[in-house]
Parts: structure tokens; sequence; C-alpha cells
């Protein structure tokens, strides 16, 4: 088996990977940095992403999906980074040998002074998800649409469900519509949307389709291909379906837009410790995980709503990563950050004592919120407060501290809201 | 005086603007920034929106390539936009900012490549 030496491996070509790849050679441009990518090409999923919308925080501009990842690609080309490209990460072991298979190279291990995962996220998919009824064609996740008719020229169907109001499946209902299918309805189970308002604007409103909330698919109907959908009210409370509102809508599409999930394989088996709320890895505000010298960032360790948090995040895992390999690791002790009064989760989980600056806490909220202050303390003393007109789980919100102020394990909760 | 309720859609803060308008033209409150002010007038005069599809390639590595409306384009257009690039086919290669027509369906605005092929 062929071996190599990198001071930084980072597995995953997708905007995590590569604004990890290129903070952790401006930051030690002596060392040697390797980006594993087991697609053709760099980019990730952003690829298939050709709206636009990205870019407006970390470019000041707004960008498509390819149009972002293209501007860290050109960086990356001069940078010194080394690309293996058409490379599947089988293995992580605890002492960071990256193991991989490539046509080129065969079996190959690449043994790591740091790591950094970046292997983003993959969809939700129907076995996940229980729907009844039975197995026609027709049935896709909202991403595997989107990547038929944005990389391959290829409409799914004619007649559209979508099952879900997550960004990806409002984006997939404006691009059929445009394209010439029709989207008869969007079914949300909860009492609100998990994407972004603006795209429930541009998407749905704009082109006339319908978002029913607190309404799911019960059963699929059709033999060979989806003939029709029934669609049921359900309980707000118990999320059960009321029986007695079923509605059968003729389609000949399902799409599933029912949420993200880690692609957290390799770290699980590498035996780093795994946030069950996030479903990634419990992170430092370097985003170090439980194993020392391996770094997560991006979507594996937790979904973003926007690509341009990837890249901030990523800058800081890969900066962190560049240090640890150079001998540099913080030996500070830490102290636990959680979530409390309806904050779902953060990110960091842990934090440093003793640091300089100011360290910003990402987290979720599980419910809609109108007005919301999430407030840090720790112990009993309030050292962030934040206010805003409205929190809503669809959206992550983030709330800056002073790391000087890190004295013990902090709380990030809410406090004087008004659910609604 | 009429008063219009809308969302945001310049940044994905997404804040809820109310519009007014009254003898001296329009005024909004709700926004976070002067992009939002902007963006409720202009919904109220003539909405406008950046197109964004792709189009049928000969020669390429890939069978479409991504584009955009180089600005936004008036709402209403839209349908007239995407009929004019489900006719278009441009030969490969392509490159990222390339102009496949200078002009698209009369709006004066260009469509713009957005990735390579
Ligand atoms: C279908 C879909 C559509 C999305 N649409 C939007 C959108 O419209 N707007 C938005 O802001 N965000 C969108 N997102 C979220 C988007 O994923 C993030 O904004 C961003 O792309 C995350 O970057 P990432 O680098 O963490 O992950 P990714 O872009 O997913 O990149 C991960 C990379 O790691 C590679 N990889 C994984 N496992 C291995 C392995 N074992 N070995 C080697 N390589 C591996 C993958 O091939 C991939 O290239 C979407 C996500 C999905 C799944
Ligand atoms: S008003 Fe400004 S901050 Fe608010 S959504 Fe519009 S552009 Fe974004």
């Amino acid at each position: 088996m062929l071996v190599k030496k990198y001071d930084v491996a980072v597995i995953g070509g997708g905007p995590a990977g590569l604004a990890a790849a290129l903070s952790a050679k401006e930051r030690e441009p002596g060392l040697t940095v390797a980006v594993i990518e087991r697609d053709k090409a760099l980019g990730g999923i952003l690829q298939q992403c050709i709206h636009n919308g990205f870019g407006l925080h970390y470019f000041g501009e707004e960008l498509t999906g390819p149009e972002y990842a293209n501007r860290f690609i050109e960086r990356i080309k001069g940078s010194g980074v080394d690309v293996y490209l058409d490379t599947m990460v089988l293995e992580l072991t605890p002492e960071r040998r990256v193991v991989c298979v490539s046509a080129a190279n065969g079996l190959m291990a690449i043994d790591a002074g740091a790591v950094v995962l970046a292997m983003g996220c993959r969809e939700r998919t129907r076995g996940a998800l229980n729907i009844p009824g039975t197995r026609p064609a027709g049935v896709y996740t909202a991403g595997c649409a989107q990547r038929l008719v944005n990389m391959e020229g290829l409409m799914p169907g004619k007649k559209v469900l979508i099952l879900g109001s997550g960004d990806i499946g409002l984006i997939m209902a404006r691009r059929l519509t445009w394209e010439g299918a029709k989207v008869v309805l969007v079914a949300e189970i909860m009492p609100y949307s998990s994407g972004l308002n603006r795209n429930i604007v541009q998407c749905l409103v704009d082109n006339g389709i319908p978002l029913k909330f607190n309404h799911t698919v019960t059963n699929i109907i059709g033999k060979e291909r989806v003939e029709a959908v029934t669609v049921a009210e359900v309980d707000p409370r118990t999320r059960l379906p009321i029986t007695g509102t079923e509605q059968t809508y003729e389609c000949d599409t399902l799409l599933l837009s029912v949420g993200l999930l880690p692609e957290n394989e390799l770290t699980s088996a590498a035996g780093i410790d795994i946030d069950p709320v996030t479903n990634g890895a419990v992170v430092d505000e370097t985003r170090q995980t439980s194993l020392a010298g391996v770094f997560a960032c991006g979507n594996v360790l937790h979904v973003h709503d926007l690509v341009d948090n990837v890249s901030d995040e990523a800058t800081l895992a890969g900066r962190a990563a560049a240090e640890y390999a150079s001998g540099q690791a913080s030996r500070q002790q830490t102290y636990a950050v959680k979530g409390v009064n309806g904050v779902r989760y953060t990110v960091p989980q842990r934090v440093h004592a003793g640091l300089d600056g100011k360290t910003d806490i990402y987290f979720r909220v599980g419910n809609a919120y109108r007005p919301a202050t999430a407030v840090v303390r720790c112990g009993d003393t309030v050292i962030a407060k934040r206010r805003k007109q409205i929190m809503t789980p669809g959206e992550m919100e983030k709330i800056t501290i002073d790391a000087a102020l890190v004295t013990g394990d902090l709380t990030v909760g809410l406090e004087e809201v008004n659910p609604s | 005086m009429k008063t219009q309720e809308m969302i945001c859609i310049r940044c994905p803060m997404g804040c809820q603007l109310t519009v007014t308008q009254d003898e001296n033209g329009y005024s909004v409150t709700g926004n976070t920034c002067r992009r939002g002010e902007e963006y409720g007038i202009q919904e109220m005069r003539c909405p406008m929106r950046v197109v964004t599809s792709s189009v049928k390639v000969t020669g390429g590595q890939r069978p479409v390539c991504s584009v955009k409306t180089a600005q936004a384009v008036p709402k209403s257009e839209i349908g007239a936009v995407l009929g004019e690039i489900a006719a278009l086919r441009p030969s490969a290669p392509i490159h990222i900012g390339d102009v496949l027509a200078g002009d698209i369906a009369h709006t004066g605005v260009a469509l713009i490549a957005t990735a390579n092929d």
C-alpha cells in the first residue's frame, strides 16, 4: 500500500474542505496540505445549486452555487495545496491515518499531522420517514431531483408534490415550475417552515404554489409510477394525521425535502464523540473534536443554511489544524457550553478558558419565538445577551461572547420570550 | 394612503417590511438596511428578479450549463426570459462569465454562464 505523509489532510472538497485547506496553508505556508475528494470535481454540493443567493456575506455580492465554489477552486489552484480527486476515504484511525482508495493509486494511506473532516451531509430519504403505500417510481429526494435537472438536464416528472418545506424543496419548486412542470402542493408537517422566508416568497408566493403547514403525506398511490399522493392534516401536538382530513392529489412525482443528516460514518468509526442533537462531532471553539488533532467543519459538523457560514467555520478549523500540526496546540482547560430553555444545540459545545478576543457561539432554537432574547451565562453571571424580533428553527443564530469571561461551564438559553 | 406588508428577499435575514404610499411617495419601515428600503419601493413600482436556469450545451462535458441574468429583470418578463433560455444551444467550451445572450427577451439584460463546460 502506498503511504504518504501530510501535515494537514482535509477529507472532502466541498466549500468547507476548500476553505479549510486554504486557511491552513495561509496560516502556516510551510506545511504540506492535501484535499481528498471522492467526486471527479471539487465544489461539493454547490455545483448543483445553480440559484443565486450565495456569498452576500462572504464576498459582498450575490453568487450562484457554482460561481461561489469556483472562487475557491481558483484560489486552490495556485496555493500549493495537493488535490486528490476520485479518491474515497474509507477509514480514519485514532492515530490520524487516513485510508483511501482510487483508480489511480489503489489503496493509499495518508499519515497526517492534523485532519479536517469536511464530508458534508446527505438527505434523509423515504426509508427514514416511513411513508406507507406502494413503492412506485417517481419518488425522489429534492437534492436528487436538483442534480437531475441542473447537472443532467433531465426532468423528474410533470406534476409534482413536495413533502417538506426545507430550502432545497422550495428552490426545486420554483426550478421545476420554471422548467414547465406543475407543482401542485408543498406539504409541511410542522406549523412553520424550516426554509428561509425569502425562499417562501421568491419560490412559492411568486409562482402561486400552495404551501400547507401541519400537513403530511399519508399514502403514495400507483403501481409502476406515482399516480397520486394522499395528504392529511396533522394534530399539531402529536403530529399524527387526523382521520377524515385526507385529500388526494394527482401527480406523477413526489419530492422529499425532509432534512439533511451529517455524514459521520468515518467520524463515529474513529471513536470521536458525536452530539446526539446535531449528529455531528462535539467540538471546541477551534472546531477540534474529542480526538486531538482532528477538526470538523461545514455540514458534517452541523447543518448550515448558508454556505457563507460554512466558509467562516472552515477558516477557523483550517487555521487550528495548521497550528496543531506545527505544535502550537492549546493546553488550556475547556468548559462545556449547553443549550437550555428553547435552545436545541450550540456549536461549539466546549470552549477553552483563558483566551483573548471574541468567540462566536452558533445555536438553533426549537420553536418560533417573537421576539426573543438569547442569554449566555457563566454560572449565574450573564456574559452576553442578544435580542431579536424573531427566532425560528429554520435559521441559525449567533451570539458573540468575550472569551476572557469564560471561567466555568456556559449555558445559552432564551429569556423573556413569546412563543408564537 | 395605501400600505403593503412584504418580506424583503434581498438577503437571508428576510425582514418584514411595511411599505406606505402617500402623496409624498413611498416610505418603508421594518427594514434593517438601505437595501430593504430600495426593495420595498421597487416591489411596489415594478418587482424585479434575477433568473437562474440552465442551457443545453453542444459538445460539452456535461449536457447542460447553468446561467443567470446579469441583473434582475421585471418579474412579468420571467416567462419570456425562460422561453429564450430554453431555445439557446451554445457550443462548448463555455467559461464562467461568458455572455450567452446580450439582451435576453428585450429586457436589456445579458444572460451569462455561471459554470464551466
Ligand atoms: C442537495 C443539497 C442542496 C443544497 N442546497 C443549498 C442551497 O441552495 N443553499 C445553501 O446555502 N446551502 C445548500 N445546501 C447546503 C450546502 O450543503 C452547504 O451550504 C455547503 O455546500 C456545505 O459545504 P460542505 O463542504 O460542508 O459540504 P458539501 O458541499 O456536501 O461537500 C462535502 C464533500 O465531501 C465529499 N466527501 C464526502 N465523504 C467523502 C469521503 N468519504 N471521501 C472523500 N470525499 C468525501 C463529497 O463528495 C463532497 O464533495 C444544500 C445541501 C444539499 C445536500
Ligand atoms: S432589509 Fe436589509 S437586512 Fe433586511 S432582509 Fe432586506 S437586505 Fe436583508
